[in-house]
């Protein structure tokens, strides 16, 4: 089987400082990251939050009115697309229509002038990889979604990029597919050391996928970071609101491991901030069980979800939970009293 | 069935005028063509060498007017589908301008530029380029010229409507695999505008067989077209039957070009 040819260039991404308007609209507000040498970044943010902005400055689609692009150190950030080496896929896929799907795989390639005899074996080979072998005189046309991705991918790293984006490449798949496509990157990537840049508003998405996930709103970054720490230590509302079900509350430490919510409610939980600070608070609701915080409450609203039930929950004390439990014996009615408890460690402070 | 033809209704006016002022013509007109029963006046005019001359002449014409109008209306095209709003509309005033102004006025036009005394040849005399006038008018390159004015613009707007066709994320992406503005034209525009290409280079020839005005007025009696020598036949010779057997010929030939045309369309399509 084909693996990377030796003596090629994965390389280190670099942007800093990077500002982009429309018009009234600044699509990127001083967006800095780092990724580093066969890392696999996604960028995960809602509509409009200036991902695409992001990616095409990238490539060199667009000229950023400040800030630069640093591939191996070296500023890229006047470079014409064409000479920057950098597969990308595009949301609709971009086939060429009137290509065959090896005319399309060999495009990169002939434009570098690869002689013939290279170009047919590296097609081959890339094909043989995205598991399109036997596909090669189809139209794009005559593919499925999925294979139309799969080209779309091995027309991206055949020439051996030395960055690879994706822009949500999955939004037109079904769900089966997706998951299978999502491996298959993964998969790919780790094996030919590709630095991707992977977009997607979709969080599962991101957390299947990624090394390291950069949490994008309003043309700002909000939070790089792994995934379990972006799941688990939100920086702030809005990285653990996008990211996951969650409570979030405010409040003020008014001692040592206490928070004092703003309807007076006090929470133990771990914690580093001093006196008098104001925090934000989460508690995701997977994590109710056993613990030191009680409340007690009423049960609003109840769906069986297979695993779990997820209830609303309107406690004694003004505040409403969302809390997961396994799904065990009856689904509470709602108006049935419940307590439910969290342990001081499975709050998050920031 | 019935509601097959239901749709068909609301057309009967328009085919009833395609049948009077359409239909009924040419099939009176063919019917002259075989006046007394005998196929002579076909012979005669695709036997005698005068008269192939003329086919000849015809679509050399024809060939030259498309070529032309291509080489002209694919950077135009192009241009008006590539540039920003405002210029495009701009341009569109300029391309379709001649369309909007009777063809005999545009033809007596050029007259007065393309003459011996006209704008062009005074103009040249005048700035020393020459030292005799060049002959412009009352012969080939006049009517090229005339028709290539007349017929742009169906050239131009196919090939304008294909390039918008072409979707930007295929310009993109072929930018991003490494390919220089040459090779986007030659490998991503150029293949995906052939559609339009060949739309516009069919009307333009078609229209070129049939053409009567411009020949007929700059070609001066010296370059003869099908439809000039057919008004010949009829308000000079008065040969009716004759008249009606080349006009046979020329209809058979447009369709003749036209089906092919379509054929191939058919099978790029597929
Ligand atoms: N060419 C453009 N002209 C004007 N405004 C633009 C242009 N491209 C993007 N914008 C604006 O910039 C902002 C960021 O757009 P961008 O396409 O980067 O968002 P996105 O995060 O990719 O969103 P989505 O998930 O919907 O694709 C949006 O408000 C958008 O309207
Ligand atoms: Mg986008």
């Amino acid at each position: 089987m084909a693996t990377r040819p030796t003596g090629l260039k994965a390389a280190d991404l670099k942007v800093s400082g990077l500002q982009k308007r429309y018009g009234d609209v600044v699509a990127l507000d001083g967006v800095s990251l780092d990724i580093a040498s066969g890392e696999l970044l996604t960028i995960l943010g809602p509509s409009g939050s200036g991902k695409t902005t992001l990616l095409k400055v990238v490539a060199g689609f667009e000229k950023p009115d400040a800030g630069d692009v640093r591939i191996d150190g070296a500023d890229i950030t006047a470079l014409p697309p064409a000479r920057r080496d950098i597969g990308m896929v595009f949301q609709h896929y971009a086939l060429f229509p009137h290509l065959t799907v090896r005319a399309n795989v060999a495009f990169p390639l002939e434009m570098r002038n690869v002689p013939r005899a290279e170009i047919d074996k590296r097609v081959s080979e890339t094909l043989q990889l995205v598991e399109l072998g036997g596909y090669e005189q189809r139209l794009p046309k005559q593919l499925s979604g999925g294979q139309q991705q799969r080209v779309a991918l091995a027309r991206a790293i055949v020439f051996n990029p030395r960055l690879l984006l994706l822009d949500e490449p999955f939004g037109a798949l079904d769900r089966k597919l997706r998951e299978t496509m999502q491996l298959e990157v993964r998969r790919l990537q780790r094996r030919l050391g590709l630095t991707t840049i992977f977009i997607t508003h979709d969080q599962e998405e991101a957390l299947v996928l990624s090394d390291r996930i950069a949490v994008m709103n309003k043309g700002r970054i909000q939070q790089v970071a792994t995934t379990t720490e972006i799941y688990e230590r939100p920086a702030n509302d809005f990285v653990a609101d996008f990211v996951g079900e969650s409570n979030i509350f405010h409040g003020t430490v008014t001692e040592p491991g206490v928070v004092s919510l703003e309807g007076g409610r006090r929470l133990f939980a771990n914690h580093s901030g001093k006196v008098g600070q104001r925090m934000g608070v989460l508690m995701r609701p997977e994590r109710f069980g056993r613990g030191t915080n009680v409340f007690a409450g009423e049960v609003k609203e109840a769906v069986y979800l297979g695993v779990s039930f997820k209830l609303r929950i309107a406690c004694d004390d003004g505040l409403e939970l969302i809390v997961r439990q396994p799904a065990r014996g009856p689904l509470p009615a709602p108006g049935t009293r419940v307590n439910v408890a969290i342990e001081p460690e499975d709050i998050h402070v920031f | 069935m019935s509601s097959r033809w239901l749709g068909a209704w609301p057309a009967i006016p328009a085919l009833l005028l395609l049948f009077v002022f359409f239909l009924y013509p040419v099939v009176r007109m063919l019917g002259f063509s075989i006046e007394g029963g005998t196929l002579d006046w076909y012979t005669k005019a695709l036997g005698e060498s005068l008269y192939l001359q003329v086919f000849w002449n015809t679509f050399e014409i024809a060939f030259w007017v498309t070529l032309i109008c291509l080489l002209l209306g694919y950077p135009l095209g192009f241009l008006l589908a590539t540039t920003t709003p405002g210029w495009a509309t701009v341009g569109f005033i300029f391309v379709l301008l001649p369309l909007w102004t009777s063809v005999l006025v545009r033809t007596y036009a050029w007259m007065v530029l393309l003459g011996r005394n006209g704008v062009f040849n005074r103009m040249m005399l005048e700035a020393g380029l020459i030292s005799d006038p060049v002959p412009m008018l009352n012969n080939f390159s006049g009517v090229l010229i005339g028709m290539v004015h007349v017929l742009l613009p169906y050239m131009v707007l196919p090939i304008y409507g294909a390039v918008r066709r072409v979707d930007p994320a295929l310009v993109s992406a072929a930018e991003g695999l490494g390919a220089s503005n040459s090779r986007i034209f030659r490998r991503v525009y150029l293949p995906l505008t052939l559609p339009g290409i060949f739309a516009g280079s069919v009307i333009v020839f078609v229209l070129s067989l049939g053409f009567f005005i411009t020949p007929a007025l700059l070609g001066g009696g010296r370059v003869v077209m099908l439809a000039v020598m057919i008004e010949q036949q009829i308000h000079q010779t008065l040969n009716w039957p004759f008249a009606a057997a080349l006009s046979a010929v020329l209809l058979v030939f447009t369709l003749a070009v036209y089906a092919a045309a379509q054929r191939f369309t058919r099978s790029a399509d597929a």
